[in-house]
Parts: C-alpha cells; sequence; structure tokens
C-alpha cells in the first residue's frame, strides 16, 4: 500500500524544496530578511544590483552562451544523425558519446582550457612551425570576454546529452522507414532525414533541450573555469556576493538570483520564439520540393562537428593526464622534456578524503534516487491491473504531467533556487551537512536516474510478471526474482548515470556543505584560480576517472554474472 | 498428482465501453480440455485474463469462475491456482533449466533436486537442469515450460495459442505431450487457438467466439 503513496512523496520531494528556495529567494530580493535585519520590504537590492558594474555584460553573456551553445549543439546532433550512416566510424562515434556524458562539466572544462589556452597543447603542437610563436603569445583565448570558451565548454558537454536523448526517442519513429520512403522519392538521404525525421523528433527532446538553455545560462562552475571574469557571467557574480564577508551584500545576491531566474526564463522564451519561427519557416522547406541542394555540405558538417567535438574532449582529457605527469616542459615542445610522478606522489595523502566523501555523496543520493525510482515505477505497473477490482483508470496524460516534472530540477537555476535553500534552513537552525548535500545531490540525480530507468522498467514483458504469479509466486516475489535480476544491466547503468551526476556537482555540495564538505569537484574547482595545470591535472584527471569506474562496472557486472546466460547478453 | 475437479466457467460475460466481447458458461471435467477459437479481437485473451486474474479494470466482467469448489473470481492471480502457458515458452533468461523448473515448485514439495531430475528424464531431457535455457531449441523450450507448469502443481491450465511459434513437424508431437500430460494429471484446461488441427488433437468440445 506504501507504493500508491510514492508518486506524491516523489512529487513533494521534487517541488517542495524548489518553491521553498525561491520563496526564500524572492523575499530577500525585496530586503525582506529578518535575520540580517531586513524587516520592511524594499527596492534597494534592486537599486544596487543595478549599479553594479558591468551588470548588463553579464547579463548578454548569459543569455548569449545559453541560447548559442545549445543552438549549436543541438544543431550538430540533428545533423550528425542526418548524416550518419551505418558505417563503423558513425557506429564508433555514436559510443564514444555516451562516456563523454559521465565526464564532469569541471574536467571537460579543464581539458579545454588546457588544450586552447595561448600557452596549451594547441599551441605547442603548431608552434613554432606554423604560426612562428618562439613564446606563449599574449592572448585572451580562455576565459574571453565574448565567453566563447564557455560557450565552446558547454558545447563539449551538452552535445553528448542531447546525442543521448535523441538516440533513446529515435527507436519510436522508425526512422529508417521515413528515409527509405523519402529516397524513393528521389530525396539525397541526409535531406530525407531533415525533412521527414527531423520534425518528429524534436517535439521528443524539446524537454531535454530546455533543460539545455537552462543549465548553459546558468551555470557556475564551467563559467569559473571558462566564462570571463570582468565581469563574470551572472550565475558566478552572484554566488560571489553571496559569498561576500559583508552579509548585507546577501540582499543583493537575492535580487541576483531573482534576475538569473528572469534571464533563464528570458532564454526560454526567446527560444520559444525561434521554435516558432523555425516552424514556420520549415514547414515551407519540408514541402518545396528541392532533395539534393546542399546534401554534400549538410552531410560533411553532420559528421565533421561530431568528430571535432569528440577529438577535442578526448584532446583535452588526455592533456590533463599529461600535465598531471609533466616535469620540465619549455613552451614550443609539443610533449614535456621530463616526466614525473611528483605531482600524484604530492595529491595522493590529499586524495583519500575528497574521494570518500564523493563516493559517499554519491552512492547515498543514487540509492536513495534508486528506491525512489523502483517505487515509483513499481506502482505504476501495479496500478490499474488489480485484479476483480474495476477502478477507474488513470486519467490520460497524468503520467505525461508526472514525467514533465521531474525536469523542474533541471530547468530552474540552481543558483536561484539553492541559496534561498541555504537560507531557510540556516533559519531553522538546520545544519546537517552531509545529509543536507546528499539531499541536494538528490534533487538533481533522481530525475536523471528515472529517465534512465524508465524506459527499459515500461518495456518490460509484462508476461513475465504474469508467469511468475501463476507459478505462485506473490506480486514482491515475482519484483525481487524476476523485474530486478533480469533488469539488472539497465539498473547498473541508471545507478553508474546517477553516480556520475552526483560526483560532477558542484554548487550544491559547495552551497548546502557551506564550502566545508570537500569533494573532488569542489576541489578541482577550487583550483582553477590557482592555475597550477599540473596539480589540476590531477584532481580534474581523478574527478574524470571516477564516473567513468561507474560506467565500467556497470558495463562489465552483468557479463561476468551471466556469463553463462546467452538470453541475458542482449538487453532485455 | 492427479486431481479431479472440474473448472466451471459460470455466466461469463466480457464488456468493453458497453459492447459484450464474450458470452460463456461452461464446465471443463478434470482431464478435458476445451478450445475456445475465434478470430484475432474476438476476445480469447480478455477470457484467458479473466479467469487468470489479470484483467485490465478497463473491461467489465460478469460472472463467476469456480476451482476446487471454490469461487476465485476476485482473487489475485497467485493464489488461484491457475496454470497459463503462453504462445512462447518464456524460460527465465536469468535461470538454469533446472532453476526454472525450481521457480514454479511449491516450498513444500520435498526432495526437489530429484523430481527436477525425474521429469526431465520423462520428457528425454536427462541432465538438462544446469544448462542455459537460452541454449535449447524451440521444441525443448516448450517441454520446458510445460514441465515447468506440471510441477508447479495447479488445479487447471490456461494455454494461450502455445504451439503457433513452432514449426509444423513439431507442433504435432509437442501437442501430443502436452495434452498427454494434462490429461494424465486430470487437468481441466482451456485452449485459446485459431488453428483447426489444435482443436481435433485437443479432442475436447470447440467453442467458437465472435
Amino acid at each position: 500500500m506504501w507504493l500508491r503513496l510514492m508518486p506524491t512523496v516523489v512529487f513533494t520531494l521534487l517541488v517542495g524544496p524548489i518553491l521553498a528556495g525561491v520563496a526564500m529567494v524572492l523575499l530577500p530580493a525585496f530586503g525582506y530578511l529578518p535575520a540580517l535585519g531586513g524587516e520592511t520590504f524594499s527596492l534597494a537590492p534592486w537599486r544596487e544590483l543595478l549599479d553594479q558594474p558591468g551588470l548588463a555584460r553579464s547579463v548578454s553573456i548569459s543569455l548569449a552562451s545559453g541560447l548559442i551553445a545549445t543552438a549549436v549543439s543541438l544543431a550538430v546532433v540533428l545533423l550528425f544523425l542526418a548524416a550518419a550512416a551505418d558505417t563503423r566510424l558513425d557506429r564508433w562515434l555514436r559510443r564514444a558519446v555516451s562516456p563523454l556524458l559521465a565526464l564532469p562539466h569541471a574536467a571537460a572544462a579543464f581539458g579545454l582550457a588546457f588544450l586552447i589556452a595561448p600557452s596549451g597543447l594547441m599551441a605547442r603542437l603548431f608552434s613554432p612551425g606554423a604560426t612562428g610563436w618562439e613564446r606563449p603569445p599574449d592572448l585572451l583565448i580562455v576565459q574571453d570576454s565574448w565567453g566563447l570558451s564557455l560557450m565552446a565548454g558547454l558545447i563539449i558537454k551538452e552535445l553528448p546529452f542531447l546525442m543521448l536523448m535523441s538516440l533513446a526517442a529515435l527507436p519510436q519513429l522508425d526512422a529508417p522507414r521515413r528515409v527509405a520512403l523519402a529516397r524513393s522519392l528521389g530525396y539525397r538521404p541526409t535531406i530525407a532525414w531533415l525533412k521527414t525525421v527531423a520534425p518528429a523528433l524534436y517535439p521528443l527532446i524539446r524537454l531535454p533541450v530546455y533543460a539545455v538553455i537552462a543549465f548553459a545560462s546558468s551555470v557556475v562552475d564551467v563559467a569559473m573555469i571558462l566564462g570571463p571574469t570582468l565581469p563574470p557571467t551572472l550565475a558566478v557574480s552572484i554566488l560571489e556576493w553571496f559569498h561576500d564577508p559583508d552579509l548585507e551584500k546577501r540582499f543583493l545576491a537575492s535580487a541576483g538570483a531573482v534576475l538569473q531566474l528572469g534571464v533563464t526564463l528570458t532564454a526560454l522564451l526567446i527560444w520559444w520564439g525561434l521554435e516558432c519561427l523555425a516552424r514556420r519557416l520549415g514547414r515551407g522547406w519540408v514541402v518545396n520540393g528541392q532533395r539534393r541542394g546542399g546534401e554534400r555540405w549538410l552531410h560533411l558538417t553532420g559528421r565533421g562537428s561530431l568528430v571535432i567535438t569528440t577529438l577535442t574532449a578526448g584532446l583535452g582529457l588526455g592533456g590533463l593526464a599529461l600535465y598531471s605527469v609533466a616535469g620540465f616542459w619549455r613552451f614550443p615542445d609539443a610533449l614535456p622534456t621530463t616526466l614525473t610522478l611528483g605531482h600524484w606522489q604530492t595529491a595522493l595523502p590529499l586524495l583519500g578524503g575528497p574521494v570518500t566523501t564523493t563516493l559517499t555523496i554519491a552512492a547515498s543520493a543514487t540509492l536513495l534516487a534508486m528506491l525512489l525510482t523502483l517505487a515509483v515505477l513499481e506502482n505504476e505497473q501495479r496500478g490499474g491491473r488489480r485484479p476483480g477490482v474495476n477502478g477507474p483508470l488513470p486519467a490520460p496524460g497524468r503520467r505525461i504531467t508526472a514525467m514533465n516534472l521531474l525536469y523542474l530540477p533541471l530547468i530552474v537555476p540552481q543558483i536561484a533556487f539553492l541559496f534561498g535553500l541555504v537560507v531557510l534552513l540556516e533559519a531553522l537552525g538546520i545544519r546537517a551537512r552531509l545529509p543536507l548535500v546528499i539531499f541536494a545531490h538528490l534533487l538533481f540525480v533522481l530525475p536523471y536516474v528515472f529517465l534512465s530507468m524508465a524506459e527499459s522498467y515500461r518495456r518490460f514483458d509484462p508476461r513475465w510478471t504474469r508467469l511468475a504469479l501463476t507459478l505462485g509466486h506473490s506480486r514482491n516475489g515475482a519484483f525481487w526474482r524476476v523485474r530486478l535480476p533480469m533488469l539488472l544491466a539497465p539498473l547498473l547503468t541508471a545507478t553508474a548515470v546517477g553516480m556520475a551526476i552526483s560526483i560532477g556537482q558542484y554548487l550544491p555540495t559547495l552551497l548546502l556543505g557551506a564550502g566545508r564538505i570537500a569533494t573532488v569537484t569542489t576541489e578541482a574547482v577550487s583550483l582553477a584560480s590557482g592555475g597550477n595545470r599540473r596539480v589540476i591535472g590531477v584532481w580534474a584527471l581523478v574527478q574524470a576517472s571516477l564516473p567513468l569506474l561507474g560506467f565500467i562496472i556497470a558495463m562489465g557486472l552483468p557479463r561476468l554474472l551471466w556469463s553463462n546466460r546467452r538470453g541475458m547478453r542482449g538487453a532485455p | 498428482m492427479k486431481t479431479s475437479h472440474p473448472l466451471v466457467l459460470e455466466e461469463i460475460r466480457l464488456a468493453l465501453g458497453g459492447r459484450t466481447l464474450v458470452e460463456l458458461d461452461a464446465v471443463i471435467g478434470p482431464g478435458e480440455v476445451l478450445t475456445v477459437m475465434g478470430p484475432s479481437g474476438a476476445g480469447k485473451s480478455t477470457l484467458l485474463a479473466m479467469i487468470a486474474g489479470f484483467l485490465d479494470p478497463a473491461f467489465e466482467a460478469r460472472g463467476r469462475v469456480w476451482l476446487r469448489g471454490r469461487d476465485i473470481t476476485s482473487l489475485p492471480a497467485e493464489a488461484r491456482g491457475i496454470g497459463l502457458l503462453f504462445q512462447d515458452p518464456l524460460l527465465f533468461p536469468h535461470l538454469s533449466v533446472a532453476g526454472n523448473l525450481r521457480f514454479g515448485m511449491p516450498r513444500r514439495v520435498k526432495d526437489r533436486a530429484a523430481r527436477i531430475e525425474q521429469a526431465l528424464a520423462e520428457v528425454g531431457l536427462a541432465g538438462f537442469g544446469p544448462r542455459d535455457p537460452a541454449t535449447l531449441s524451440g521444441g525443448q523450450q516448450t517441454r520446458i515450460a510445460l514441465l515447468r507448469l506440471l510441477l508447479s502443481e495447479p488445479a487447471a491450465v490456461l494455454l494461450d495459442e502455445p504451439f503457433s511459434r513452432l514449426d509444423r513437424q513439431l507442433r504435432h508431437e509437442v501437442r501430443q505431450l502436452v495434452f498427454d500430460r494434462l490429461r494424465h494429471a486430470g487437468l481441466p484446461s482451456l485452449l485459446v487457438t485459431h488453428d483447426h488441427e489444435d482443436a481435433e488433437d485437443a479432442g475436447g468440445p470447440v467453442i467458437t467466439l465472435g
């Protein structure tokens, strides 16, 4: 019976903290926060906010990076899928994309920074030969004031996300037949895909796209590593104000957080406007009868840009590894003169604590998320199939609404509600840091665990459960002895996804832990300002390898366990 | 394990949205096979779901199902004592052949390993216990599925076109085996099919729906 309460529990868990957090940001934004002496409502925080130098620039960069990073990622994904044939390279690329999803944002950002910095790998590879540089040029490439490197860093991470979401949605569309039909009418393959599959695919990945916009327009850790500094993006500024020793600045930070909500909302509205426009123009384009123009160009762009992105991420990781063992390394040399394990030896004693904390938080949050997910999904399976009871059918669309709600923590900017939550908890006197951090991680882990588990759970052939029941097992028995073991592979994958999401979290750990909980991510990001590439290399590599390890276990374990069960090797 | 009671389907009427799909009133004696035929969409699967206890609440169901002298109409599926043979053998892929058989056996049964070995030998599959079910041929899988059903000691059996996926040559042989074993165990059985040969081999009364 308690299973029936689960949807409500999950709903409260996801929506409650977000509403409370936003409320506790709205009040101080208008001057009301009795704990800090704000007894009356006023517009003073907003006046102070508008007086901040460079605010307009901060806002425009947040807005632009949100829209441009999303647009580029989406365009590359669609063009690649349109151009991809069943060649070995394409299959390899599709597979290479999933580990990229496990790569934490911070590690990807560091990798990119090391690659494109004036003294980075790229400059070394082409110097002095192609560039004539004998010393690093005096250029602001990383942290450029236009936010271009920030956008590039976001694209590296968001592209794999949109790719996986698209690949998950595609089977519903029967793309090969649509393309085959269009080709029989004389359309070239890439154009055929863009005209017959893309318009049907987009509505299925719309929510993930919105999540990307929201994330890109309000990200903190990537912006601290790759984003402009004078002024930084709006989200980074808010964090600085929040951490200002002068507590009065909290009012300013709150106003900033409300502004951030507005910025993200504006980005979403602009995107929605663009959607409408694209629909209008696209409708004409789809039926204009043009069958081959630009095919070659589209084809090359689609595959080329994905190759470049994957290569960049890979080279970035390689760069991190190289720096972490580099001894003496003169500038134009492509490789270090000497190699050393010294940086690792120095870091090793310091790594233990943060790695343990990281794994504790990730394991707890993921375990909780998995329990909730399984409870909700199992309840869904049992609902409506009660023997002998002619209960009302669940209202159509209810499932859809619940699904949309899962995206809420991914669409409301973290910075806009997390520190409202901190203010609230401080006011309530709750100081259990580790449980709070775990809880905050749960908010972001749960949606991903649910999304990655739901598909295989719902597709699971109901006859297996019926069979177990007719053989005399109870519903719980059928769950433990049939469904769970048979769904082990997707279960482990979802666990690895959850762990990866938790490991990569920066802001929730920092804010709910009040800066006192050190994970590999908070440590790595805090090294960004120091600029010691060798130390950063060590930490970022550790940060990147933890989630990867999880995925290796998730893929390896079922193969080991079911080595003698041929029927368990393909996904059920 | 011989049973000797009928499966009674008393004035069953199944409807969806006010439209009647199935009307049936029948008594299936011990060891007897009642064949229900009809085109797809005639409500055959709905009838099986109702008797087994999986009916979707969207359907309106009237009538009673009696087994072992009890009204089982509102019992949960696992308490009805009704076994099912599906279109596919559906051997659990994560269990061995013996694991599949053991999965269905009641806990009170003693000396399960020996019973499993004996049952395998009776259908010509001695020594197959530790095998991975995925390595068995279609006919072997169907035989294991039948054994699993029988070892679970049901009081009645529903057959949902269990032979339709077998090739013609094998079909007759497996069909004979299944009906022999069911008759031998004295189980009242209900077979749903649209193959006339199935009905002939079953040898019992035939009802045509739709």
